[in-house]
C-alpha cells in the first residue's frame, strides 16, 4: 500500500510569486496514493527538512515527493533527507516546478499553477511505481591521464603527482611546453616566459610519479569513472628513444627543410628536429613529409640517410610504425589549449598575403632571443627595423559576421606587453594600437596598461581598422578615431593584428573521443559556469586551461590546480559508489534479435546463450545480457527494444506510462 | 553561348565605348549577344533612394522579357548588374515579392533568368584560356591596374567575384599579356553620381583613386564599369582646373580584350576617350619592336 | 532639453524607422568601421558610427537632417565590413526616404539630381543625359555646371543628342505610378 508524502516547496518567492503552491497541495491531497501533502517556504532549509522527516514517521509515509527545483540543484539533498528518515532514497521523486514552471510562466499564474498540479501528479504517480534500489560499487585505477602538455596540463600533473598520485601526460608534439613555450615575456610582470616555464617542464619530466608520453595522440577511450581505458597512438618517432642520448648530432647535417611551425613558419628547420632548445624530451623526430628518405621511398627510391650515419648511438629507426597501446585511468584531464585565429580570412587585411601583416604569436618569435631573428625586431619583408608599428586588436574576436563572436579575453594585454616590448627594443619606434574596448580585468592589469600609454608613449586610437594595404614598401592602416569622430590614415612598416584564440582544431573530435560536451565554437563545456568549472557531465573528466575557453596564463595555472584537487579526491578513494539506475532485460521477454547490442555507446551488451525449459524439453536461446558495471544508464537500449524487454531501472516504461497516463487523466 | 543582353542608358552614351567593345569582342568569342527589346532604365540609383518597390520593378521589367525567350542576361554596366541582380535575388528567395512585382510589371517573372555581368560571363563560362587562345597582339609590358568600383562586388550576397580581392579583370587581363600591377583601390568607390551633383565631394573622390594609379605607376587602368570610367576619364579636365594635371588613359575591360584580338581603336570606340590613349598604344608598338629586335639580334648572336 | 524628453519627441520616428527599416540597430557596438572604411567620411558632418549611434538612441529627427545620409554614395563597403551584422548603407538608405517624406532633405541639390532622372524615367523610360544636366541645372540654379562637357562630349561622340522614347511608354509609366503607390502606402518597408 503506497502512502506518499507531497511536499510544495515556495522557494521563497521565486515559485510562491507565481504558483498557488497551497492550492497545489490541496488539490493533490485526494489523488491516490497521497497520505501527506502539505507547503513550506524553503524546503531545502533545515526545518523543510526536519517537517519531512517528522512528516514520514508520524503519517507512516513510505514514498515522497518534493516539488521545488531542478534535481540537478537538490536531489541529493532531498534523497539524504528521506533516507535520514529510513526510507530507501530511491522511494522519493522531485517535481520541478522553477524551472520547468514559475520561471518560464511569469505573470500567467493562474495557467502555472494548473501545470505545476500536473507535474506534481506526474510526480506521485511515478513514484508509485518506485523500487527499491541499492547503490553498486566499482574500484578505483588510481591513475590520472592529462592530455596536452601545455602549462595547464603541465601545472596539473604536477599538482596530482605531488599528491602521491601517478599520472600521464599525453602531448601530442614532440614536446612538452605548449604555447607558453612560444611565447617570449609574460604579462603583466614581464618575466621571461621559458625563464618560468621550463623549472615545471623539468620537473614534470623528472617527478618519479609523472610519465611523458610526447609525440602520441588519443585514440579512443572505453569504461567510465574510475575505470578509463585508454588507447593511446605513439606515432613513429624514427628515432629510438631508449638508444638517443639528445647530442643532436643527427641535425647538423639534415638537408631536409620544411616550415619551422615553432617559429610561425617564419624560417625554415631540418627535417629530423626538436622543436625549440629547451624541448622536453631532448630527443629529436623525423618529420617524414619533409625527410628526403621518407619523400625518396614514395617515389620507389631510398636516398640520403644522413642522420642515420652521424648518429653516434646508433637510434635513427627508419622502420618504426605507429604503436597502438592501451592504459587504464581512473581520471581524464582535458588540457588541450588553443589555438591562434587565422586571420586570412579578411581581405580587407590583405587576405593574409602582405608578409608585414603578423599575428601576435609571430611577434613573440620575433622577439625572441632564440627565435628567427635572435630577438630584433625587424619586418620579415625585409628584415628591416619599423620605424611605425600599427597594432590591430579584436582580429577574429568580437565578429560574430566573420570570426568569432566571443572576446578572447587575453588580446588586451599582450598588446599592451608587446607594445611596451616594441618601445623598450626600438625607443624611436612609434606604437599606435587601434582598440574598441579596453579590458583589463586581472590583478595589476590596468596599471600595466596605463603605463603602456603614460610611460611608454604608446598611442590608443579608439576604432576598428577597415582596411590594410600595401602602398609602395609600407602598409597603409585606415581607420576611425570615433572619439574624434575623424578617419584616421597611418603609414605603418609593420602592422601587428591580435588575433582570437579558438579552440585547438581537434577539440571537437577529441570531445566525441572523451564524451564530452563542446559549444558552437569548440570550446569544451564545464559541468555548470559557476559551480563546476573544471568539471564537464561527464563523471570523471575534467578541464584545465583554455580548451574550456580564452585563458592567460594566471587563469590556466589556477585551473589547473582546481582540475587537480578534483582528481585527487576522486583517486582518494577506494571503491566509488555506482548509481543503481542501470538497464536490466527481462529474459522472459527479450526474443535475442542483437538489436539493443551495437547502440549501447558504452558496450554493456552482449548476447549470452541460456536454457530453458519449454514443454518438458530444454532449448538453448540467445538473450541480451547487460553488464551492469559498465551501464551508465542512457535508456538507448530500452528503446531500442521492439519487445519491451529492456528496462532502466528507476526510470521504466511502467513508470513513464504511469506519467504520462497522470498527464492525460487531466486533460481528458 | 546565347544571352539577352542589357546594356543600360550609359552605354548609349556617356559609356558607349563599352557598348562598341562589347559586341565587337562577345561577337569574335563566339558570345551571341541578343540585346532586350525596349527595354527600360534600371532605375540607377536614383530609384532605390525613393523607395524599394520603384527600385526592384524598374530591372524585374527587363529581366522578365528575358525571361520569356529563356535567356540569361548579360549586363556590361555594373550599376544595372547590381540592381537587376537585387530583383533576381528577391523575387527568387520570396513568392510573396514575386506575387508583387508580376503585379507592378504586369509580366510574369519566376526569377529564373540571371543576371550576369558580362565580366563573369567573359571569365567563367568563356575562360581566360579561350580569351587568350585568340590575342593576335599581346598587350606585353603594359602596367595596367584593375579597378572593379563599388558595385561589382557589393553587397557580398550579389557580388560575382571576391569582395575585398576581386580577380576577373586581373585574370583577364593577364590572359592579354598585361602586367597587372597591385593596389589598395580595386573596390574604392570613384564617387559615383556624387561628381554630378556634389562635384566637390565627388571630384575628391575620383582624385584619390587617380593619385594611388599614378603612384603605383600604371600605364592606364582598366574597368567595367561606366560610371566609373566617366568619373576617372571626364573629370580629368575638371581636376586639372584645381591644379592637379593628370593624364592616366581608362579602359573598358572589352577595349582591352579587342585590341589584344587585333580590332581597330576606332571599332571598339578608344577613339572616343577624354584622355587620349596614344602613349598606352605607343608603348604597345615600342615594345612589340623591341621584341623583334630581340629576337632578332639573339638570331643574329646564334 | 534632457535625453528622455528629445527620445519622447523622437518616438513616432524611432517606430517609422524600425518599421521602414527592418534593421536591428541595437546590434552596433560603435566600433567605428563603418566610418574608417566610408570612402565620403571626410566630407560628412556626421561620421557613419555616430548617424547609428543617433538612430540607437532614437535621434531620428538629427539623424535625418544630416547632410552625411546624402553624401553617402551607396558603395556598401559599411555593411560589407560591419562585424554584427548591421546593414548600415540600408539605415542610411532608409534615413534619406523618411528625410524626403518628412520635408527635411538636408542636400536638396541631390535630392533634386534623383527627381530629375525619375522625372526623365517617367516620360521615356530611358535616360537621357542632355535632359538631366539641363533639368539639373534648371532645379538647382547652377545653370553652367557640367555644361562645359557638352562641346567636349559631342566631339568625342559620346552624347546621344535624340532621346529613345520608348515603344512602350504607357507600361512603363503604369508600372512606375504603381511601384510609387506601392512604396508610398507601405512607406518604404522593406
Amino acid at each position: 500500500m503506497e502512502r506518499v508524502g507531497v511536499f510544495i516547496c515556495h522557494c521563497g518567492s521565486n515559485i510562491g510569486a507565481v504558483v498557488d503552491c497551497a492550492r497545489v497541495a490541496e488539490s493533490v491531497k485526494d489523488y491516490p496514493g497521497v497520505a501527506f501533502s502539505t507547503d513550506y517556504k524553503y524546503m531545502c532549509s533545515e526545518p523543510g527538512q526536519e517537517m519531512i522527516q517528522n512528516a514520514i514517521r508520524e503519517h507512516n509515509l513510505n514514498r515522497v515527493v518534493v516539488a521545488s527545483c531542478s534535481p540537478r540543484m537538490h536531489e541529493k539533498t532531498f534523497r539524504a533527507c528521506v533516507a535520514k528518515a529510513g526510507l530507501n532514497e530511491y522511494m522519493f521523486e522531485m517535481a520541478n516546478i522553477r524551472e520547468h514552471c514559475s520561471w518560464v510562466h511569469a505573470g500567467r499564474n493562474e495557467e502555472a499553477t494548473e501545470k505545476a498540479i500536473d507535474l506534481v501528479k506526474m510526480a506521485i504517480s511515478k513514484v508509485c511505481n518506485n523500487e527499491v534500489l541499492m547503490k553498486g560499487h566499482a574500484p578505483v585505477t588510481k591513475r590520472a591521464l592529462v592530455v596536452g602538455g601545455g602549462i595547464a596540463g603541465i601545472q596539473c600533473a604536477l599538482d596530482i603527482a605531488n599528491n602521491g598520485y601517478q599520472v600521464d601526460i599525453l602531448e601530442r608534439t614532440p614536446s612538452i611546453g605548449g604555447k607558453m613555450s612560444q611565447i617570449d615575456k609574460t604579462f603583466p610582470t614581464i618575466d621571461c616566459s621559458a625563464c618560468i616555464l621550463t623549472p615545471k617542464m623539468v620537473e614534470a619530466s623528472s617527478h618519479p610519479n609523472i610519465k611523458l608520453i610526447t609525440f602520441a595522440e588519443l585514440e579512443k577511450v572505453d569504461g567510465y569513472v574510475g575505470n578509463f581505458e585508454v588507447t593511446i597512438r605513439s606515432k613513429a618517432r624514427s628515432v629510438d628513444m631508449s638508444k638517443c642520448t639528445g647530442c643532436g648530432t643527427c641535425m647538423t647535417k639534415c638537408p631536409g627543410k620544411a616550415d619551422d611551425e615553432f617559429n610561425m613558419n617564419l624560417r625554415k628547420r631540418t627535417a629530423i628536429y626538436t622543436p625549440f632548445p629547451q624541448a622536453i624530451p631532448n630527443k629529436p623526430v623525423i618529420d617524414r613529409e619533409s625527410c628526403l628518405k621518407f619523400k625518396s621511398r614514395k617515389e620507389g627510391k631510398d636516398v640520403c640517410g644522413v642522420c642515420a650515419k652521424l648518429c653516434p648511438a646508433g637510434a635513427i629507426d627508419y622502420e618504426q610504425q605507429d604503436e597502438l597501446f592501451t592504459e587504464r585511468y581512473g581520471a581524464i584531464v582535458m588540457a588541450t589549449g588553443y589555438e591562434q585565429f587565422d586571420h586570412s580570412i579578411y581581405g580587407e587585411y590583405g587576405y593574409g598575403k602582405y608578409p608585414d601583416v603578423i599575428s601576435g604569436l609571430h611577434f613573440e618569435r620575433l622577439v625572441n632571443a632564440s627565435g628567427p631573428t635572435q630577438g630584433h625586431i625587424v619586418r620579415p619583408s625585409d628584415h628591416k627595423e619599423p620605424k611605425t608599428v600599427v597594432m590591430v586588436k579584436c582580429v577574429g574576436s568580437r565578429d560574430p559576421e566573420h570570426g568569432k563572436s566571443y572576446c578572447s579575453r587575453t588580446c588586451c594585454m599582450y598588446t599592451a606587453k608587446q607594445a611596451t616590448m616594441i618601445r623598450d627594443h626600438c625607443p624611436d619606434t612609434k606604437v599606435y594600437v587601434f582598440y574598441m574596448d579596453v579590458r583589463t580585468p586581472g590583478k595589476l592589469y590596468d596599471e600595466f596598461y596605463n603605463r603602456t600609454r603614460e610611460e611608454y608613449g604608446v598611442e590608443y586610437i579608439r576604432g576598428r581598422v577597415s582596411k590594410i594595404y600595401q602602398d609602395g614598401e609600407t602598409l597603409r592602416v585606415k581607420g576611425e578615431d570615433t572619439l574624434l569622430g575623424r578617419q584616421i590614415e597611418i603609414d605603418a612598416d609593420m602592422v601587428i593584428l591580435a588575433n582570437a584564440m579558438i579552440p585547438n582544431p581537434d577539440s571537437e573530435r577529441m570531445a566525441q573521443i572523451v564524451g564530452i560536451g563542446y559549444d558552437k565554437d569548440g570550446w569544451f563545456t564545464e559541468s555548470h559556469p559557476k559551480l563546476g568549472p573544471v568539471e564537464t557531465h561527464t563523471a570523471g573528466v575534467f578541464l584545465a586551461g583554455a580548451c574550456q575557453g580564452p585563458k592567460d596564463i594566471p587563469d590556466s595555472v589556477a585551473q589547473a590546480g582546481a582540475a587537480a584537487v578534483k582528481v585527487c579526491a576522486l583517486l582518494s578513494k577506494d571503491q566509488l559508489e555506482t548509481e543503481p539506475t542501470v538497464s536490466k532485460v527481462d529474459n522472459k521477454l527479450c526474443s535475442g534479435c542483437g538489436l539493443c547490442v551495437p547502440v549501447c555507446p558504452y558496450k554493456a551488451i552482449s548476447l549470452e546463450t541460456i536454457q530453458e525449459r519449454v514443454a518438458g524439453k530444454t532449448i538453448e536461446r540467445q538473450v541480451a545480457n547487460i553488464n551492469g558495471s559498465l551501464c551508465q544508464g542512457c535508456g538507448a537500449c530500452t528503446v531500442t527494444c521492439r519487445s519491451g524487454a529492456a528496462n532502466l531501472k528507476h526510470f521504466t516504461n511502467a513508470q513513464i506510462l504511469a506519467e504520462v497516463d497522470a498527464l492525460c487523466q487531466t486533460i481528458l | 553561348m546565347d544571352y539577352a543582353y542589357f546594356p543600360g542608358c550609359s552605354l548609349e552614351s556617356t559609356g558607349i565605348e563599352f557598348h562598341m567593345s562589347a559586341k565587337a569582342v562577345t561577337k569574335a568569342l563566339g558570345i551571341n549577344l541578343i540585346e532586350i527589346p525596349d527595354w527600360n532604365c534600371c532605375g540607377a540609383s536614383s530609384a532605390h533612394t525613393r523607395g524599394h518597390w520603384i527600385s526592384l520593378a524598374l530591372p524585374a521589367r527587363n529581366m522578365a522579357i528575358a525571361e520569356a525567350a529563356k535567356l540569361d542576361v548579360a549586363i556590361p554596366c555594373a550599376a544595372c548588374y547590381a540592381r537587376s541582380k537585387q530583383v533576381e535575388v528577391e523575387v527568387s528567395q520570396s513568392a510573396e515579392t514575386r506575387a508583387k512585382i508580376e503585379e507592378i510589371i504586369g509580366r510574369p517573372y519566376k526569377g529564373e533568368s540571371k543576371a550576369r555581368n558580362l565580366t563573369d560571363i567573359l571569365y567563367r563560362d568563356l575562360g581566360v584560356d579561350k580569351i587568350a587562345a585568340k590575342v593576335v597582339r599581346p598587350l606585353d609590358g603594359l602596367n595596367v591596374l584593375t579597378y572593379y568600383g563599388c558595385l561589382m562586388t557589393r553587397p557580398p550576397e550579389l557580388a560575382c567575384d571576391d569582395v575585398e580581392d576581386p580577380v576577373s579583370l586581373d585574370e583577364i587581363m593577364k590572359a592579354l599579356g598585361a602586367n597587372v600591377l597591385q593596389w589598395g583601390f580595386k573596390t574604392e568607390c570613384c564617387g559615383g553620381s556624387l561628381t554630378a551633383c556634389r562635384p566637390k565631394v565627388g571630384l575628391d573622390m575620383t582624385q584619390k583613386i587617380l593619385d594611388a594609379a599614378i603612384k603605383a605607376g600604371a600605364d592606364c587602368i582598366v574597368t567595367a564599369c561606366p560610371m566609373c570610367h566617366s568619373n576617372l576619364d571626364m573629370r580629368q579636365a575638371q581636376l586639372a582646373k584645381h591644379d592637379h594635371n593628370y593624364h592616366m588613359p581608362v579602359f573598358f575591360i572589352t577595349e582591352m580584350i579587342g585590341l589584344a584580338l587585333g580590332m581597330k581603336q576606332k571599332d571598339l570606340g578608344v577613339d572616343r576617350h577624354f584622355i587620349a590613349t596614344e602613349e598606352v598604344m605607343c608603348k604597345l608598338e615600342e615594345y612589340e619592336q623591341e621584341q623583334i629586335q630581340k629576337m632578332m639580334n639573339e638570331g643574329g648572336e646564334a | 532639453m534632457t535625453l528622455n524628453e528629445r527620445q519622447q519627441q523622437n518616438e513616432a520616428l524611432r517606430s517609422e524607422f524600425l518599421r521602414r527599416s527592418g534593421v536591428d540597430v541595437s546590434k552596433c557596438y560603435q566600433c567605428g568601421k563603418c566610418s574608417a572604411g566610408c570612402p565620403v567620411g571626410d566630407h560628412m558632418d556626421i561620421p557613419t558610427n555616430k548617424i547609428m549611434r543617433l538612430v540607437q538612441m532614437g535621434l531620428i529627427d538629427e539623424a535625418m537632417q544630416s547632410s552625411a545620409i546624402w553624401l553617402c554614395a551607396s558603395c556598401v563597403t559599411c555593411t560589407t565590413r560591419c562585424p554584427k551584422g548591421v546593414d548600415v548603407a540600408h539605415v542610411m538608405e532608409t534615413l534619406r526616404q523618411m528625410a524626403k517624406d518628412h520635408n527635411c532633405v538636408a542636400e536638396k541639390n541631390i535630392d533634386k539630381f534623383h527627381t530629375v532622372w525619375m522625372n526623365i524615367l517617367h516620360k521615356m523610360g530611358r535616360m537621357y543625359e542632355p535632359g538631366l544636366i539641363v533639368g539639373r541645372n534648371m532645379v538647382t540654379g547652377n545653370i553652367f555646371q557640367d555644361t562645359s562637357f557638352g562641346v567636349p562630349y559631342l566631339a568625342h561622340r559620346k552624347l546621344k543628342l535624340m532621346p529613345y522614347k520608348s515603344n512602350n511608354i504607357d507600361e512603363i509609366k503604369r508600372m512606375i505610378e504603381k511601384a510609387e503607390a506601392m512604396d508610398r502606402e507601405e512607406g518604404g518597408a522593406r
